[in-house]
Parts: structure tokens; C-alpha cells; sequence
């Protein structure tokens, strides 16, 4: 029995918690918001020197050739630190659909560039104001060239490459497009959480190459997104400890009616329900990890499970921290806000929470439990 | 990370299954909750007696009381295996989960080798005398006094919510032995013979329609010097041992869950449509599924740090919370999936499942320490907060202000 983290591994967290820390990403996350820019080239710089982009890429593609398990420790400091950076769009979503669907040929080209952070990429799916679905995606491809509109894309401006969901005659197609091209027109679009930009991509007979099955798209991505769910469980994970510190440490300093404010119940049980929550989320992203890192067929389970947990988690964790800081906590220049908008970013991209637990009881019906 | 066990545990667990698979049968379905039966208490005792001769009552006693001096992991892999079976537990875990550890800690030799093996073997019941009438979540406001006289103490009070009194040999006792001093320091710690003259046991009809708690009462009961565990004015910080193993013995709530639910929900009508198809329920059981493997991985995770060596981290005190509010969940999503019929009571063993849990989980939000006492103590021990402010503090106990009740 050994639901935990190999030394290692805890090693490497305690590493990236340091270097995250050391780096300042959170007053980094401010900035951006600050200056209104999508994101923080530097340490996204600082990240790829670190090795971090390929951790999962094999070493003869100069990658770190380690599993999924490290991901999932890194995941869990970038959460904790608001990490400005388009990690979960290229690492995540991209990489993982590369390594997973890529062929032997895109692969040999595409993985040691993200290594090295010459390619950074992302994943375009959303085309409306609703969730996409198999039956509403209208962007098409014809003789492999692509027309139509993404919006809400991701880190798109950083992103040197992205994979498009699209319709094809057969069905739905992933297929990989080269930014440079320039058939594109890539716009930022103003959102709730600046510091990790969305944009909207409009192709207009762009070249691609098809990735995976032709036709099977919807179930590719769906497979990519359960693994991802799992990664961004861990996010969520790192972010909700980091509100329930931020809230601990204020109430314990902050007094009224001469006593600390964390001394009165009604401010003591709603930090406890948020420790009951991290600790679901916490102990659910652990066996989903397990199940990700060893291909267990229970993954779309375990993944929706850390996933729907962890959304709720992050969710209860960033509002109630604000509650906790009182007016403070409504403030620009309280950090407390960062987190607030984070938890949103984090719980809509990839899907939403009611999708999630969709997902989550759709896959039990399938898996049985009964 | 993996969920295989190292090669000893594997062969322990290999043990327990073979002993298990020829002394019971394995469950069912669903398992009916017989607790004040009185059949259920010999059944209960026979399985206990069947356990202790063949060395599995007590795994991780010391051999001189019937146990093994078994690890903590062999412990869970045991009750792991025990769990399978349709076996009548649930009347010794008081006396086995609180009130042996105190008697293990505070005891004499002569006394731990008088009392621990009846214990163990399930000969001789025990029950836990602390919460009084005035006296529940504040548990050491109580008021009940002990009275020294020679080598014997006279005991007067009442106390309240006393699990398996009527059928208990043995009890352990915390009282007021002097209301001159504040109220922590006040108090005293016995065990007491509870066929004594002078004790009353009366039955609390509760909420379910059945009596598993009683009230106590003590008039004039003599209790020898000998019987008393710690020092005089010790009581708190025995008490205190004896709670903390009550919320590794509460635990979790038994009764319908989400598997429950879910099987409950693709039978259902649900005007015309299958009840599984309605949103709102496909959420709610999304929720309660979250909770209980969230609550089931803590548990491996527990278990893995004590399979390492290591001391688990407080993950465990969040198990009652969670599981008590979602038995309330749970049997009002299957009362309320019957409609009007949701009232009538019936031989249907899933819909009396629903209504056991919607009528008994009022009582698991309380019992060893309430939602509210619990989450105080995950503010407080866990993330470190200050205690409130309190009105009785540096107070002798007699002139702590007190309510009618």
C-alpha cells in the first residue's frame, strides 16, 4: 500500500516550490494584471531552462523521460504560486496529445522544440458562448486546411503551435497548426483573469496535419482532457492550500473585539470546511494520479472525481478566503483576489463543474459500480 | 505509488481471509443494523468469543491480554477483511476502543490482567460514563460528585447518552470531586462495577424509535479508592486519552451510500423517466461520490504512511463530518425520490435503508463530538487557530454561570 509520493518526487516538488517562491511568481501573476500583458516570459523562460517542459518527453527526444507523477508535483506548485505561465495549455493538453496521438514523424520534429522551448503550444476548442460539444463544432477542414473561429484559446498568443478540434468529413479531427502562418489572425480578448491570456483564433484556409485518427477527434480529446483533468486537479489542489494558509494566517493576526479573529466559530468552522474540502481533493487527485500514471482503466473515473473535488475545493477555498480578509479581501491590493480569479480560470478551462460531474456519472454508468 | 501489499502484509491478510471465509459468511447486500436486539448482543458475543480463542479479538494487544501485539497496518488489514463478512459488530467498540486504552494506560498489573482478557473476549461489556444532562459538547462541565470516604468515594449525579449501559458489566467514570477548584482541575477518573447498588440504568427513546443510550443515574454508590485511574484531580487528562480514542472509534457512518444512491436511482421512476436521468440528482450523486472516495483515499493514504513507518497526518479527523451529513443526504435524496409513499414504512429493505439513515444520521452528527465540536478541533489542532475566548476560565467550578438545563 502506498498511495504517496516517492521521495523523489517530493524532492522535486520541494525544488519547484523554492524556485517558485524565489522567483516571486505570485507578485509576478500581479504585474501582469498590473500591466496588462497575458503572461510572464521570463519565468516561463526560467521554466523551460529548469527542464520542466520536458519532463514527460522522452530522452531521445532530449526530454527528462519521467512520468506522469512528477507532472503532478509540479502541477500542485504552479497551482500553490498562480504561476503566470502557459504551462497547462502546452504541457498538459499539447505535449500530451503529441506524445499521445502525434505519429513517429511529427514527434521526431515537434517534441525536442518543446524541450528546448522553441515551440510552446496550446489547445483550441471552444467556438461560442456555451461548452463545446461533438455536435457544435463548426470550424471545418477541407483537404487539410482549416476555416473557422476559436475563441477563448488559452496562452495562444505565446503559443507557437496549436491543436485544433475541427469537423471533417468523417467527424471530428485533432490537427496541428503552425502560428506562423499566415492565413491566421490571432486576437487577444479581455477576461476575467488576465494573467494567463485568452484569445481568439480565426483560420481562414490554414494548413494542418492530422493528428490521431481521422473522424475520432472528439474521443482523442476527450482522453486527453480526462489525463489533463488529473493535472489540473493538482493545481487546484496547490492553489486551495494556498488560500487556506493565506485565510489561517490573516484570522490568527487580524483582531476584533480584542481577540484574534480566528478565535471565533464562525470564522474557525469555515476554515475547517475548507480543510474537509482540500483533504477530499487532495486524497481524490492522489488515486487519480495513480490511475493516470499506470494507465488503470478507472482513470475517466478517478480523474472526474479529483477533477469535480478539486474544482469545488479551489472554488470554496479562494471565496471564503476573501470573506475571511474581510474589506480587505475586496481589495486590488490584497493578493487574495489572484487566487478568486485563478479558481475560475482553472475550473472553466477544460470544462466546466456541472460538465465534470456529468462526466464523473456518465463514467460510473459505463464502469457499473454496481 | 501502487495498492499492492509488501509481501508480509499480503501473507497476514491471506491469514485473516481463511480464518474469515470458515467462521462467517461473507455480506450479502444489505446488512440489517440490529443493535439493540438482544439476540444480536449473544450474537455479538459468541462472534467475539470465536475471535479471541483463535488470537483475532484484539490484534494489537500484548499477548498477556489476548492480542498479538499485531502493527497498525495489520490492524486496518484485518478490519479490511472483517468488514467483507456478515458479522455482528459494533457492541465492543466502546469498551474495546475507549475503554480499554484507558484501563491499558492508568490500570494495575493485577487489575490490566483482572479485567483486559473478559474484555477482549467479549465476557465482559464496558460502557463510557462521561456526558451529563448539563454537561455534552462542554463535557467537563459536568457536575456529578464524587466524596471521599476512607478508602471509598461516594458517587451522586447522573449521566446521559451512556451507549450500551443496560447491557454493560463494567464502566468508566469521570467525576467532580471538588467544585472549589476550576473546572478542569476539579476531577476525578474511575472505573466502576455498574451492578452496584445504587445505580439506576434507564433507556433514552430516541428519534429511530430505539433505545441504544441511556441515562445513569448514581445515588450513593460506593466506588473503592483502588478503582480509581490517575491521580485525584487527573480526571480531565484521562478523559481527554479516553476521547481521542473515540474519534478513531466513531469514524465512519454506516448505513446507505453513494453505491446505494446510484443502484436506488437507475430502478426509480422518476415521473415517467428513469430517476438516474434527472440533473439534479446526477449531481448530487457526483457530490456523494467525491465524498466517499475522497474519504476511502485518505484512508490509503493513512494507511500508506503507517505501511511506511510513519505517523499519519491528521487527514482522518474530517472522516464523521463527512460521512454523517452525507447518511442525512443520502436517505433524504431516497425519501424524497418516493414521493407521499416516501412516509410509509415497509419490508423493502432499500427503502428502510434510506429512512434508517435519514432518522439515525441526526444522532452520528452528534455522537463523539458534533459537527461543530469537530470542526473547533480541525481549527484548533490542525490549523493551529487560538481557542475562543471562554466565560469559565480561572473560575472555581462552582461559580461558573450556568443555564436551567
Amino acid at each position: 500500500m502506498n498511495l504517496d509520493f516517492s521521495d523523489d518526487q517530493k524532492f522535486l516538488q520541494n525544488e519547484a516550490r523554492k524556485f517558485l517562491e524565489k522567483e516571486e511568481s505570485i507578485k509576478r501573476n500581479r504585474e501582469i494584471l498590473d500591466e496588462s500583458s497575458s503572461l510572464d516570459v521570463d519565468l516561463w523562460r526560467k521554466i523551460v531552462a529548469l527542464g520542466w517542459t520536458g519532463i514527460r518527453i522522452p530522452e531521445n527526444f532530449d526530454g527528462l523521460g519521467l512520468g506522469h507523477l512528477e507532472l503532478c508535483v509540479i502541477a500542485e506548485e504552479l497551482g500553490r504560486f498562480l504561476a503566470p505561465v502557459p504551462y497547462s495549455s502546452s504541457v498538459y493538453l499539447f505535449t500530451e496529445a503529441v506524445i499521445k496521438y502525434g505519429s513517429e514523424e511529427l514527434k521526431k520534429d515537434i517534441l525536442p522544440k518543446l524541450v528546448s522551448g522553441e515551440i510552446v503550444g496550446t489547445l483550441a476548442v471552444t467556438e461560442d458562448f456555451m461548452a463545446p460539444s461533438s455536435s457544435n463544432i463548426k470550424t471545418e477542414v477541407l483537404n487539410n486546411k482549416i476555416t473557422g473561429k476559436k475563441i477563448a484559446v488559452p496562452d495562444a498568443g505565446i503559443a507557437t503551435h496549436s491543436i485544433i478540434v475541427c469537423k471533417s468529413s468523417n467527424g471530428i479531427d485533432l490537427r496541428l497548426i503552425d502560428h506562423k502562418d499566415k492565413s491566421l489572425n490571432i486576437l487577444k480578448q479581455d477576461t476575467v483573469d488576465g494573467s494567463r491570456g485568452h484569445f481568439c483564433v480565426e483560420l481562414e484556409n490554414t494548413p494542418s496535419i492530422l493528428v490521431g485518427e481521422e473522424g475520432n477527434g472528439w474521443d482523442l480529446y476527450e482522453s486527453i482532457i480526462n489525463q489533463a483533468a488529473v493535472l489540473f486537479s493538482f493545481e487546484q489542489v496547490g492553489g486551495s492550500q494556498a488560500t487556506l494558509d493565506m485565510a489561517v494566517n490573516y484570522a490568527k493576526e487580524r483582531y476584533a473585539f480584542g481577540k484574534p479573529i480566528g478565535s471565533f466559530q464562525g470564522v474557525k468552522h469555515k476554515l475547517a470546511d475548507m480543510y474537509v474540502a482540500i483533504t477530499l481533493a487532495k486524497s481524490n487527485s492522489y488515486y487519480a494520479a495513480w490511475a493516470l500514471s499506470s494507465e488503470s482503466s478507472d482513470l475517466p473515473v478517478a480523474a472526474a472525481t479529483a477533477r469535480v473535488s478539486a474544482t469545488k475545493a479551489f472554488q470554496l477555498c479562494s471565496k471564503e478566503n476573501i470573506q475571511t480578509h474581510g474589506g480587505n479581501g475586496f481589495t486590488w491590493e490584497y493578493d487574495c483576489h489572484l487566487f478568486y480569479k485563478r479558481s475560475k480560470l482553472l475550473s472553466l478551462n477544460i470544462g466546466s463543474l456541472s460538465n465534470w460531474k456529468e462526466k464523473l456519472v456518465s463514467s460510473l454508468e459505463k464502469s457499473n459500480i454496481n | 505509488m501502487d495498492f499492492k501489499d509488501n509481501q508480509e502484509q499480503a501473507n497476514f491478510r491471506k491469514k485473516c481471509r481463511e480464518w474469515l471465509e470458515k467462521n462467517a459468511k461473507p455480506k450479502t447486500g444489505v446488512e440489517k443494523n440490529e443493535f439493540a436486539n438482544i439476540n444480536y448482543l449473544q450474537a455479538a458475543k459468541d462472534w467475539q468469543k470465536k475471535k479471541y480463542d483463535a488470537g483475532w479479538a484484539m490484534l494489537h494487544w500484548p499477548k498477556e491480554y489476548g492480542g498479538i501485539a499485531a502493527s497498525a497496518i495489520e490492524r486496518i488489514i484485518w478490519s479490511e477483511e472483517e468488514s467483507k463478512f456478515d458479522v455482528p459488530r459494533g457492541i465492543f467498540e466502546i469498551g474495546l476502543g475507549m475503554c480499554g486504552p484507558v484501563m491499558m494506560e492508568y490500570a494495575s498489573e493485577n487489575q490490566k490482567a483482572r479485567y483486559l482478557p473478559p474484555m477482549a473476549e467479549g465476557k465482559e461489556i464496558w460502557c463510557q460514563l462521561f456526558s451529563e444532562p448539563s454537561a455534552g459538547s462542554d463535557v467537563a462541565g459536568l457536575r456529578s460528585k464524587a466524596v471521599q470516604d476512607g478508602d471509598n468515594w461516594i458517587i451522586n449525579g447522573q449521566k446521559v447518552w451512556t451507549s450500551g449501559a443496560h447491557f454493560s458489566d463494567y464502566g468508566i467514570l469521570v467525576v467532580r470531586h471538588d467544585a472549589n477548584l476550576e473546572k478542569h482541575k476539579g476531577m476525578t477518573f474511575f472505573f466502576i462495577d455498574m451492578k452496584s447498588p445504587g445505580i439506576e440504568v434507564k433507556p433514552i427513546k430516541q428519534i429511530t424509535g430505539g433505545s441504544s443510550f441511556n441515562e445513569v443515574y448514581f445515588n450513593d454508590v460506593v466506588v473503592p479508592d483502588s478503582q480509581r485511574l490517575g491521580e485525584i484531580g487527573d480526571g480531565w487528562k484521562v478523559a481527554i486519552t479516553t476521547l481521542m480514542n473515540e474519534r478513531l472509534a466513531v469514524g465512519d457512518a454506516n448505513g446507505a451510500d453513494v453505491e446505494d444512491a446510484f443502484r436506488w436511482a437507475k430502478g426509480q421512476d422518476d415521473l415517467g423517466e428513469p430517476l438516474i436521468n434527472n440533473k439534479s440528482v446526477r449531481s448530487s450523486i457526483a457530490d456523494w461520490y467525491c465524498e466517499a472516495n475522497g474519504l476511502k483515499n485518505t484512508k490509503l493514504r493513512t494507511m500508506s504512511a503507517l505501511s511506511k513507518g510513519e505517523t499519519p497526518g491528521p487527514e482522518a479527523s474530517i472522516t464523521k463530518i463527512v460521512s454523517a451529513n452525507k447518511l442525512q443526504d443520502i436517505g433524504n435524496f431516497g425519501m424524497d425520490s418516493l414521493d407521499m409513499s416516501g412516509m410509509l414504512k415497509t419490508d423493502d429493505p432499500e427503502i428502510q435503508s434510506f429512512q434508517n439513515a435519514w432518522l439515525g444520521a441526526p444522532g452520528l452528527r452528534i455522537a463523539g463530538g458534533t459537527d461543530e465540536i469537530l470542526k473547533n478541533i480541525i481549527a484548533e489542532r490542525v490549523l493551529g487557530l487560538p481557542q475562543d475566548a471562554r466565560a469559565d476560565k480561572g473560575l472555581p467550578y462552582k461559580d461558573i454561570p450556568t443555564g436551567n438545563a
